[in-house]
């Protein structure tokens, strides 16, 4: 259980949460306080206020003067850049935090870990002799030896290719099934977030804007951050007109919903990738738009789509659509305007 | 030190630092009044029934005193480089500050170390001011290869001087070379990534 306050140098941390046995995401952009929450747990840095409690065991509080030092606290903690004790082998990195375990033991764990990472082999290697990914596993081994009350990791990924990066996610996912304590998961990357954790907790500007449990999160993030967080590219002022209906100001659509919607609706967003091309005149969510221009990725293209026909003067609000490459083939030589569908589903509606 | 952050990290570094800047008379001048008869340590050691004066331990203490700063600001920065993560995962993992500085901190500044060892050496074997200052010079005891050297060129020995400068020569280019071997062996030993 985290409940903190801290003053930073451009706005104040204010986090508070639980986490359970399931892995725990922090989600926010760079300097959202995320990775300080984190260090704060661990006891590199000490809050201003608020207490930390893990597993009954009290490791910060302020106003009964308790701090923990770091050591004390028998955490892991896995850091970005891994680091790793350059100036020993992968064994004696692993067997560092365990060293005043009697020897049969200590080389017992250090076996066990190893083969977990999957590095047999290599245990007389160096850090430097290593790539980035089996580094990332031995600092993994090395938090984990010690067999922590909870499993703390910073960016984890952010130093690795795409490729290297999914690969280790999947190893991730699969040690973390095993491991028996807390796992909070810090990134901006909310890929990463959806893949490996449970809960969700999307933090901005050293506050919580989201929490609850991943899917639910992306499905309904409550507020224009926690959208934007979670990958909604498309947003739009909304005003009420009635309890089914309101109008996207800015593309200008009149939105029939399907459940009710409340009178504060401030905002509305949708996905890039859930809007459909229309078949027919449906009596459903239709607009028409027009190519603004299109940007190529390796696997798929985004759309940019002006709503009103020129547009460009005013507001120049535009629509992002991500399609696959076959779709774009198909759809480029068509005659514009072209209809596009919103699934009421897919809405994401934001209250003041 | 490196570690310490306070408000008065400036001046303690700037105390630190001071043999380093002050002209070595001066250095040798203040120590002779901390270890003089009336000086606070030079009373504590009358008490003891020693002096250090114009003895050889006199020599040792300035030459020590004056190549401390060179010792401490290239240990310093090499403790300053080394990436902190580091530091804090040693800590994760329980183990004592104690052990982090010998096992962690100390290895991964070791070429900073021997750098300053070096800095520090030449400084020490090459000091005049501060020497002659409170260990005279008298020949057996406290007579240090420079102030030999002045002294015999001064008495127009010039064949004696030429003797302990050769000797000075060999003594400085051996230390250098040990260590500059010593330090690449190391460094191959300390990967890369230890460092920023």
């Amino acid at each position: 259980m985290v409940d903190i306050q801290k003053k930073l140098p451009d706005f104040k941390l204010e986090v508070s949460f639980e986490a359970g046995l399931e892995v725990l995401g922090l989600l926010g952009a760079s300097g959202s306080g995320k990775s300080m929450t984190l260090r704060c747990i661990a006891g590199i840095d000490t809050p201003d206020s608020g207490k930390i409690v893990l597993n009954g065991r009290t490791l910060f509080d302020s106003k009964r003067g308790i701090n923990l030092p770091c050591r004390k606290r028998n955490l892991g903690f896995l850091f970005q850049n891994y680091a790793l004790f350059p100036n020993m082998t992968v064994e004696d990195n692993i067997g560092f935090g365990i060293e005043n375990r009697k020897r049969e033991d200590k080389l017992a764990i250090i076996k066990g870990m190893v083969r977990m990472i999957k590095l047999e082999g290599l245990e007389k290697r160096y850090p430097s002799q290593l790539s980035g990914g089996q580094q990332q596993r031995v600092a993994l081994a090395r938090a984990l030896a010690i067999k922590p009350e909870a499993l703390l990791l910073d960016e984890p990924f952010s130093a690795l290719d795409d490729y290297l990066r999914s690969h280790m996610i999947e190893q991730l996912t699969e040690t973390l099934s095993d491991y028996q304590g807390v796992t909070l998961y810090v990134t901006h990357n909310m890929e990463e977030v959806y893949s490996i954790c449970n809960q969700l907790v999307v933090l901005s500007r050293g506050g919580i804007e989201a929490k609850g449990g991943t899917k639910e999160v992306f499905r309904a993030p409550p507020s224009l951050v926690s959208a934007r967080l979670t990958g909604c590219k498309n947003f739009s002022v909304a005003k009420y007109i009635s309890a089914f209906e309101f109008v996207a100001l800015d593309w200008g659509i009149n939105i029939t919903t399907t459940s009710e919607i409340s009178r504060n609706i401030e905002c509305v967003g949708i996905r890039a990738h859930t809007l459909t091309l229309a078949l027919d005149e449906e009596n459903d969510i239709v607009f028409k738009c027009w190519l603004k221009f299109a940007s190529e990725a390796p696997s798929r293209m985004t759309v940019y789509l002006a709503v009103q026909k020129d547009s460009g003067g005013q507001g120049n609000q535009q629509i992002q659509w991500e399609i696959t490459k076959q779709m774009w083939l198909d759809l480029k030589d068509k005659p514009q305007p072209w209809k596009l569908r919103i699934n009421p589903e897919d809405l994401i509606i934001i209250k003041a | 030190m490196a570690g310490y952050r306070g408000k008065f990290k400036g001046l303690i570094d700037g105390a630190l630092t001071l043999p380093l800047v002050l002209p070595p008379t001066v250095v040798g001048f203040l120590l002779l009044i901390l270890f003089g008869k009336n000086g606070p340590l030079g009373k504590l050691l009358m008490a003891l029934g020693t002096s250090v004066i114009f003895s050889w331990p006199a020599t040792v203490i300035a030459a020590a005193v004056v190549a401390f700063p060179l010792m401490y600001r290239t240990v310093r920065s090499a403790f300053e480089q080394i990436d902190q993560n580091i530091i804090y995962a040693a800590r994760t993992l329980g183990v004592s500050e104690w052990k982090i500085f010998w096992k962690i901190t100390i290895p991964l500044s070791w070429p900073g170390v021997a750098a300053g060892t070096v800095l520090a050496f030449a400084r020490a074997l090459g000091d005049f001011g501060a020497t002659l200052m409170i260990g005279g010079n008298i020949p057996g005891r406290t007579l240090t290869i420079p102030a030999a050297i002045f002294f015999a060129a001064e008495g127009g020995e010039m064949r004696k001087a030429l003797i302990w400068v050769i000797l000075i020569f060999i003594i400085s280019l051996i230390v250098m070379t040990l260590m500059n071997y010593w330090t690449d062996y190391q460094r191959k030993m300390i990967a890369h990534n230890g460092r920023k």
